[in-house]
């Protein structure tokens, strides 16, 4: 039963690395940015929630409705007036630039908002602490379903765009050949200002998830930017359904190892992450040329 | 002079090589130019830099008299001019049905939709749903030329239509080109093949070294002047006769 539990509850953990990972995998799916700050955008969505709920009073789910149309434009102009610039000089300096970001977020919310730990479970109500009753010894969160439920439905929502639409069209186009899309009138800094946009709107949902599961400080972004990656590396690089499942791995591989002793619990997630990419599965991602 | 697509002085450059030098173009509306040259004389980084894939160093582009120089790829797109680059570049991991829509979606206003480009060109309609990855040369050659269609351009660049083409698939590109042409296309076409260059163009531009050496209408030269231009056979006498007056003038 012990095992079952732990394979339930890494699903649900899963869910919210899934919800980390998509924007991290869009932004490299599509530019081929690794998004280094992309943990940091996380926790300023965090605080953008807590400072709404906090100051208005309202539940954190209903704070998301004013943060993320904000977020959308906050990676907007990120691009227009930061990556475009660095993606012009190569695919080293985003990298470099995007490094730099991390660490002026991470002074800056300290500034603002002093080192103090928060979270927005308090804030939430029952939500984050119920849960529906199976056995006596499983039990199913609101929580982790909610954060799976909104994981999967963010990931389909994207594919389903990246498929059917035309401006999902255009993202694709642009991810495969940015000099022929332009050649058939597609203008490719404009795509990956938006694609930025959906990035960081992501990131900032991923980050109100985080601090309505556990706590937030202005120095989580790194930890949660390299759970993120773990789950794009696992699930295959720029593929969103391969994110989810990536996502899913890690975090049962996670809750597996604190079955098995709690300290192996990261570790365990470390190790999965390694032997995919030691596997000859890694060399086929680090060399494949992402389609969404 | 002046045509649909002016083209006055245009420098290209790769690096410190001068791959475009001074070349002076003009096409008028419906006309049908064949750009010819051996391998390395400019032609395909002509036609990439009018269509905006290759920074010009120097002169000008002009499309129905606005200057379009400095314009970025996809607005000269929006303005009507498109590209078929060499080795077709379709997007691979896309339909042919998808291919066909990108280029579609920010098209000026104009008769070529989804369904006529099909029906210009029926061997596509079974492929819509293909991954252009798995099509064969000549039904990437016609998707491609297909997707510079959606975009309904008033002049269409097609660079190296026949290259790496097995005869049968040439011939189905040149009929559907000739269906274009039919219609009152305006074309600059890149090609190989003299025969087929002549077969189909109204005027020939031959290219040496990055220069025009050769410009003329098709009816009013023959293969062997536009071969001779080619190889640089013609420029080496005028050059050797350039030396000898140098020579005398010395003396």
């Amino acid at each position: 039963m012990n095992w079952i539990n732990a394979i339930i509850q890494g699903l649900f953990l899963g869910g919210l690395y899934a919800l980390f990972a998509c924007g991290l995998s869009l932004m490299f799916g599509v530019m081929r940015i690794i998004n280094l700050a992309h943990g940091d955008l996380a926790v300023i969505g965090a605080f953008g929630v807590w400072v709404v709920a906090t100051q208005a009073h309202l539940s954190p789910f209903i704070a998301l409705v004013p943060v993320l149309p904000v977020m959308l434009v906050v990676g907007y102009l990120l691009h227009r007036t930061v990556l475009a610039r660095s993606l012009r000089s190569g695919p080293l300096t985003p990298l470099l630039t995007t490094f730099g970001l991390s660490i002026v977020i991470q002074n800056a919310l300290l500034q603002i908002f002093s080192p103090d730990v928060h979270s927005l479970g308090s804030l939430t109500g029952s939500i984050s602490t119920s849960s529906w009753r199976l056995t006596s010894q499983l039990s199913l969160p609101y929580l982790g379903v909610l954060t799976l439920a909104v994981a999967v439905l963010l990931l389909g929502a994207l594919q389903l765009i990246l498929q059917r639409t035309g401006f999902g069209r255009e993202m694709r186009a642009t991810a495969q050949d940015p000099e022929t899309a332009a050649l058939v009138g597609v203008p490719a800094s404009s795509v990956y200002a938006r694609a930025t946009a959906i990035a960081v709107a992501t990131a900032a949902l991923a980050g109100a998830f985080l601090a309505i599961h556990s706590t937030f400080d202005p120095s989580s972004g790194p930890t949660q930017l390299i759970f993120a990656f773990e789950a794009v590396v696992i699930g295959g690089f720029g593929s969103l359904w391969g994110t989810l499942l990536g996502g899913i791995v890690l975090g049962v591989a996670q809750t597996i190892g604190a079955t098995i002793d709690p300290q192996y619990s990261i570790l365990a997630g470390h190790l999965v992450f390694l032997v995919i990419l030691a596997s000859p599965r890694g060399r086929f991602i680090a060399t494949r040329s992402a389609s969404a | 002079m002046n045509g649909l697509l002016q083209i006055d002085n245009l420098v290209a450059r790769h690096g410190l090589l001068q791959a475009v030098r001074e070349v002076s173009l003009s096409v008028a509306e419906g006309e049908v130019l064949a750009l010819v040259g051996a391998n390395g004389a400019g032609k395909s980084t002509l036609l990439r830099t009018i269509a905006g894939a290759h920074p010009a160093a120097g002169g000008t582009i002009r499309l129905d008299g606005a200057d379009i120089t400095g314009v970025p790829s996809h607005r000269r797109v929006a303005r009507g001019l498109a590209l078929v680059p060499e080795g077709r570049k379709l997007f691979p991991e896309m339909t042919v049905e998808e291919n066909l829509l990108v280029a579609g979606r920010r098209a000026r206003p104009g008769t070529w939709t989804i369904d006529t480009v099909l029906n210009a060109f029926p061997m596509l309609k079974p492929l819509r749903r293909k991954r252009a990855a798995n099509l064969s040369g000549g039904e990437q050659q016609a998707t491609s030329i297909a997707r510079a269609l959606m975009t309904n351009p008033r002049v269409l660049l097609v660079d190296e239509v026949s290259l790496g083409l097995a005869p049968v698939a040439v011939d189905v590109v040149y009929e559907s080109l000739h269906t274009l042409i039919r219609g009152g296309a305006t074309l600059v076409v890149v090609e190989q093949d003299l025969q087929r260059a002549l077969s189909v163009a109204d005027r020939v531009v031959c290219m040496l070294e990055g220069r025009v050496v050769l410009q003329s209408a098709t009816e009013a030269v023959t293969r062997e002047q536009v071969t001779e231009a080619y190889f640089g056979l013609a420029r080496v006498n005028t050059s050797s006769a350039t030396a000898e007056r140098a020579l005398s003038e010395r003396t």
